[in-house]
């Protein structure tokens, strides 16, 4: 059977960099850091003090005051996100088939607070369960695909997808195959994720996968450089709209890129640590090629998943020069969490929209706060370091990887007709 | 207005986010006020934590108006 082609028709984002896509982008070739001090919560007694969070955020701006409270923050900024991608998509579903229009939302971990709020509440009481009704709708990471497809009445397939920080590029690849199968026109997809509290935060400084460099959060994500030392955390979400390419032509939309390529693997290897040689991200790579129908010379930039933890960056820039070998020095390659953080489960979604603002404006943003070298990383990589880099971009690879293992990649390619 | 009685309907405004006047004693929850289940269940809770006592479920399901609230309540809070 002829797959049909998919390409992406509008965009949200929701992001410590800014509240807007074109926000998003300019702080990303502006080179801005979204990290500072934790405000939602008193850090005194944890490691880890700072994070990139999101700013300005208004839940009522976006759905009403009754409905915002029974929603977690995960919810809130996939509803903010949505908002953005469905104008900016000009889609009018009054007038289009609902039925064949999905949403597929991807979150890693979903509504923490929510949990945390009310386990906490269970703990201090004397043993009586007083539950708010609100707990398990609130909570699951299903809830947000849910919650989009009542506001927006899409009756097509809904559902989330859940793989720790690949959650979101799963989701996008979901969509991306359902539209080539002929099984719905368009899709809502991308991902959020809403972490920064005791819970999540706690959490990952036990692991110990946080930055703690708190004299200094704006320089603490510092993908590939030597002194770097941890992740740092950040919230929001992204949103994108795939559609069928007739079915886009037909109602005139606007055409940002198009997506040829997705390819999920797994390291079989540790829960969380990745494979030293970077076999799972290679071969996801690979996969991502394969699917697309293209060489390694087809693609000028690869958005790397790039977290600033010791091993991860090592790794993935090793299967970078296995697998693209010379042509790995003629790429762009950048972190932009050196600038968001960590999104987590939204990870995937926001690297993919600045992929696709990159093949769009034929602009790599840099991956900021190289200071020194680290002998472990090939230096004839481009690794965009400090300051965007003009460069024709035909297509753009973005990967992400999650604790357990997984990996999944993504192609957008410049549209031609 | 009993003191009772108002904090019944501040209850009220604030979870359902319904403006004071609504809240007449005759306003169902549901019918008027414009909760699902899930919103009574909670507003029940609200009372509870509020005037601290419990509501036996079968209590519960009798009280769907703002009248049924505030007269049990006054009926049943020390």
């Amino acid at each position: 059977m002829q797959l049909k082609r998919v390409v992406v028709t509008g965009l949200g984002a929701l992001t410590p960099l800014g509240n807007t896509v074109p926000e998003y982008w300019n702080g990303l070739v502006s080179g801005v850091s979204g990290a500072a001090p934790i405000t939602k919560f008193n850090t005194e007694k944890f490691k880890t003090k700072f994070a990139c969070e999101v700013k300005n955020f208004k839940p009522e701006d976006f759905m009403d005051k009754k409905e915002a409270r029974k929603v977690d923050p995960f919810v809130q900024y996939a509803m903010a996100a949505t908002h953005e991608a469905v104008v900016d998509s000009g889609a009018n579903f009054e007038e289009l088939d609902t039925d064949r229009i999905g949403v597929i939302w991807g979150a890693g971990i979903g509504g923490l607070k929510t949990f945390l709020d009310e386990i906490s509440d269970f703990a201090k009481g004397d043993g009586t369960p007083r539950y708010n009704p609100f707990f398990i709708p609130k909570m699951i990471i299903d809830i947000a695909a849910g919650h989009i497809s009542i506001k927006y009445g899409l009756r097509g397939p809904n559902f989330a997808t859940v793989s720790a920080c690949a959650s979101s590029n799963n989701a996008i690849i979901d969509a991306f195959n359902y539209i080539r199968l002929g099984k719905a026109n368009m899709f809502i997809t991308g991902g959020s994720e809403a972490i920064i509290n005791e819970a999540g935060i706690g959490g990952f400084n036990a692991m110990h996968a946080l930055s703690t460099r708190n004299d200094s959060p704006e320089t603490a994500s510092r993908p590939f450089d030597l002194d770097r030392d941890g992740f740092v955390a950040g919230e929001g979400a992204g949103a994108i709209i795939l559609e069928e390419y007739e079915h886009a032509k037909k109602r005139g939309a606007k055409i940002y890129a198009e997506i040829v390529g997705g390819g999920m693997s797994a390291d079989a290897n540790h829960i969380t640590a990745p494979h030293p040689q970077g076999l799972g991200a290679r071969n996801v790579m690979v996969a991502a090629l394969e699917d697309a129908g293209m060489t390694v010379d087809d693609i000028d930039y690869i958005n790397v998943h790039g977290t600033s933890t010791p091993l991860g960056d090592i790794s993935e820039t090793t299967a970078i020069v296995n697998l693209f070998g010379e042509s790995a020095y003629k790429l762009n390659i950048s972190s932009t969490k050196s600038m968001t953080g960590h999104l987590l489960g939204a990870a995937g979604a926001v690297e993919a929209i600045a992929a696709i603002m990159a093949v769009v404006h034929d602009t790599v943003p840099p991956t900021i706060n190289h200071f020194t070298d680290d002998p472990a990383i090939d230096p004839k990589l481009n690794l965009t370091f400090n300051k965007a880099q003009k460069r024709v971009i035909r297509a753009a690879l973005s990967n992400t990887f999650g604790f357990g293992g997984h990996n999944t990649s993504v192609i957008f390619k410049k549209f031609v007709e | 207005m009993s003191d009772i009685a108002s904090r019944v309907k501040a209850i009220i405004v604030e979870k359902l986010g319904v403006d004071e006047n609504e809240v007449t004693p005759e306003a169902s929850f549901t019918n008027d006020l414009g909760a699902d289940s899930l919103d009574t269940v909670e507003l029940i809770m609200e009372f509870e934590k509020e005037f601290n006592v419990a509501i036996p479920d079968e209590q519960a399901e009798q009280i769907s108006t703002v009248g049924q609230a505030i007269t049990y309540l006054e009926k049943n809070v020390k």
